[in-house]
């Protein structure tokens, strides 16, 4: 008994490393940074006359493996010299306000989310920004629901994204002018959306059926093939989608019926205002938030309803919802199927905004960015798809502003080419930190007497 | 006592289930009355699991039939039915061996996905659900009262609204009793309920086995080791060895029969065998609850479990 307390106080009293063997510390991580970065950044190729030649650049890895071990120094010299104290009631303590906070985040994101064309300083590219992320945000949001609530890991999501865009893009520039005259176009958007969807979730049914008994690793590398078969399918098909050169000059939305062009009958001449092209663009941004609102309430209504409690539950455990005399299958069609026609709402969206679809529009990077956002948020939060959503897609465009970098770093330095290394490195580091996503708690769905959030430990991740 | 062919609520006939060349039952034939619980016993291996996921679907049998047979007269050949039906339109409900809870769901939210059938008719199969229409507001209002009740039940109501995973091994074991009720069943069929649970755990599991079968007027089939449960409990008790069946019976009857003793101890000699069944039955007689007398195998025993 008395010897507990002691070997208690020799853990707490952290030993603080003597600075010979700090300096070995962190002279190793500095070699080993070189080492690894060696052939990252010490070698380039360039192409000259036909043939390749290398270019050494040495000087650079050997900045990176400064900072690198700078990092290590600090890291000793600030963080690991301290008594490390265990994460106690003062911690849990100071998370309280990070509880009230978290409520009135939700109202005050919404109102910004509402306001953000018109608040000062935005201009077109922070627009265009906005309306990037929210498709993510929506894609997230529909992808979370057979990833996040059903546990079926899906790969392939971005196919349900492509039929959603190519469905817009065929209907609005042949079929509809064709079938009701060119006076529909104007209109073709607000009539092709449900339509969309619809084919979406038909194809989330069909890639349903055959995947009904796989699970885990091998449902992840057949939705994974089946992105790709539709993907090759966009190009191969030339006749129909009009293979790699993809389908152009696809309507723009119209703002219900009034065009956003200069001049008689357009947007700005209805309401007298001075034609800007901008105005297209905050359509847009609204259209999106609209519909990602949609994808939100929806689904939050669904985990209220018995449907979504029992894609929880057979995340949770299948055999005990069979037991239980619910029917798997079709729990795991409507999950395919629901959040397939919210991919295909946010690709006819892709499509009006680009104006232009192509094969190219839907890899699998697509799908893993989607994927990485709803793992990042925390597998069925709805609030960590948001945050993941700004951050992922927020660093890459962030990358494309560090110009400053330019002035620092060595000649021909670009911090664009940088941005993929970057963003993984950040997955990485994010994914040691926050194993289980930036929201670990779980909201319960019904409540008797006191609303607890549930540790998401306890949460299973789904074997699919 | 074994009930009469009219009367059964459950009658199995000739079941057998082949794994390859490895019977796991062979011909195996017995009845379960209405408002009796019947308990299956026989060493590790005997095939009791397999008879129970036989019953409830999870596995097709080689051989026989299955016949549930309502208060009504309709009749469920279980056998022929997928797994989720036996439990939606036959109503057997079950437990798992190895408990199956929803871990990071709530213990309310365990209880409302076993009314999954109910609510999802409420909800219009979730189109008019979505719009909260109000026959799905009082029928989900009812769930949650039905839920209530299986929670005082099973002693749970202050965890209402802790996750499943959280609670201590007891509690969990009669959340899933709780959660397999709420499917509101003819037969409930328990794997193991008192497998783990402490001398006083396993007097409240009796209290409310018998609670279900008395009051619910629900049968029960259980799969035990713990003797103080099974000979406490039951009304009449079907013993599988190698997944035949030796001995069917009330609790006194296999508590005398010699083929039964021989089965859990692995004795062959004649002799040594006496000796063996009278100490047995004296520690059955006189148990202290919760004492496993015959659930441990000896070493005369010569095959390893099968599961």
């Amino acid at each position: 008994m008395a010897a507990a307390p002691k070997s208690n106080d020799v853990k707490t009293e952290a030993r603080p490393l003597e600075a010979a063997a700090i300096a070995k510390d962190v002279l190793f991580t500095a070699i080993l940074a070189f080492i690894i970065l060696g052939p990252i950044l010490g070698l380039k190729t360039f192409a000259i006359s036909g043939s390749l030649a290398l270019e050494q650049r040495w000087g650079l890895v050997a900045v990176f493996a400064a900072i690198a071990a700078a990092g290590r120094l600090a890291y000793h010299l600030l963080v690991w010299q301290k008594p490390q104290a265990r994460p106690s009631k003062a911690a849990s303590a100071s998370f309280l306000p990070a509880i009230s906070f978290g409520k009135y985040l939700v109202p005050v994101v919404l109102i910004l989310a509402i306001a953000l064309p018109f608040l000062p300083g935005v201009d077109r590219r922070v627009v265009d920004l906005a309306i990037l992320i929210l498709t993510y945000i929506m894609l997230g949001w529909g992808l979370n629901i057979v990833v996040g609530l059903a546990g079926l890991l899906d790969l392939g999501y971005v196919a349900f994204y492509a039929v959603g865009a190519y469905a817009y893009a065929l209907l609005a520039t042949i079929y509809l002018p064709a079938w009701f005259g060119d006076g529909i176009v104007p209109w073709a958007f607000f009539i092709t959306l449900p339509i969309a969807g619809i084919l979406a979730a038909l194809w989330g049914v069909i890639l349903g059926f055959p995947v009904l008994r796989l699970r885990g690793d091998y449902l992840a590398i057949v939705t994974l093939a089946f992105g790709e078969i539709v993907r090759v399918i966009l190009i191969n098909w030339s006749d129909f989608t009009g293979g790699p050169a993809g389908i152009g000059g696809i309507p723009r939305p119209s703002f219900f019926g009034l065009p956003f062009t200069d001049g008689e009958g357009g947007f700005a001449a209805f309401f007298g205002l001075d034609f800007k092209p901008i105005h297209r663009i905050i359509f847009l941004y609204y259209v999106i938030l609209v519909l990602a609102l949609l994808t939100n309430f929806v689904t939050m209504r669904l985990r209220r309803l018995p449907v979504g409690r029992a894609w929880e539950a057979l995340r949770e455990d299948e055999i005990a919802c069979r037991s239980l005399g619910i029917n798997t299958t079709s729990t795991k069609l409507t999950a395919f199927a629901i959040g397939a026609m919210f991919a295909g709402f946010a690709g006819s969206f892709f499509a009006t905004r680009q104006g232009f679809v192509s094969p190219e529009s839907f890899v699998f990077l697509e799908s893993f960015i989607i994927l990485a956002v709803v793992v990042l948020g925390g597998l069925g939060s709805q609030i960590g798809v948001v945050i993941a959503a700004i951050v992922i897609i927020g660093a890459f465009e962030v990358f494309r502003e560090l110009n400053f970098l330019k002035a620092v770093m060595p000649a021909g330095f670009d911090p664009v080419q940088y941005r993929m290394l970057a963003v993984g490195a950040a997955l990485v580091l994010i994914m040691r930190w926050k194993p289980r996503g930036f929201v670990t708690r779980r909201e319960p769905s019904v409540v008797l007497k006191e609303k607890k959030a549930i540790s998401t430990d306890l949460v299973a991740e789904g074997h699919g | 006592m074994a009930a009469s062919g009219q009367d059964a609520l459950l009658r199995v006939e000739h079941l057998s289930m082949r794994f390859g060349g490895l019977t796991a039952i062979g011909d195996l034939s017995f009845t379960a009355a209405r408002n009796d619980i019947t308990a299956i016993i026989g060493p590790n291996g005997a095939g009791k699991t397999t008879v129970f996921n036989c019953l409830t679907g999870f596995y097709k049998p080689t051989e026989g039939s299955v016949i549930l047979t309502h208060e009504d007269g309709k009749q469920f050949l279980l056998e022929r039915m997928d797994d989720f039906r036996i439990s939606q339109q036959a109503k057997v409900a079950r437990t798992f061996q190895n408990i199956r809870l929803f871990a990071g769901m709530t213990v309310l939210e365990n209880l409302m996905v076993a009314q999954h059938n109910t609510l999802m008719r409420a909800s219009g199969f979730t189109v008019t659900g979505i719009f909260n229409s109000p026959t799905y507001a009082r029928a989900n209002r009812e769930a949650i009262e039905f839920s209530e009740h299986w929670l005082e039940k099973a002693g749970l109501v202050d965890r209402a609204d802790d996750a499943a995973g959280e609670l201590p091994y007891g509690d969990q074991r009669r959340l899933e009793i709780a959660r397999a009720m709420c499917t509101k069943p003819v037969l409930l069929c328990l794997d193991e309920p008192a497998a783990g649970l402490n001398p006083r755990e396993s007097e409240d599991l009796n209290g409310l086995l018998l609670n279900i079968r008395n009051e619910q007027k629900i049968a029960i089939l259980l799969i035990e080791h713990d003797m103080s449960v099974v000979m406490g409990i039951s009304d009449h008790i079907v013993v599988l060895d190698y997944g035949v069946k030796i001995s069917d019976g009330s609790p006194a009857e296999i508590r005398s029969d010699p083929a039964v003793i021989r089965a859990y101890l692995g004795v062959e000699d004649e002799e040594e065998a006496e000796v063996v069944v009278e100490r047995a039955v004296a520690a059955v007689a006189k148990k202290p609850a919760g004492k496993k007398v015959a659930a441990k195998k000896p070493p005369a025993r010569k095959k390893g479990g099968r599961k």
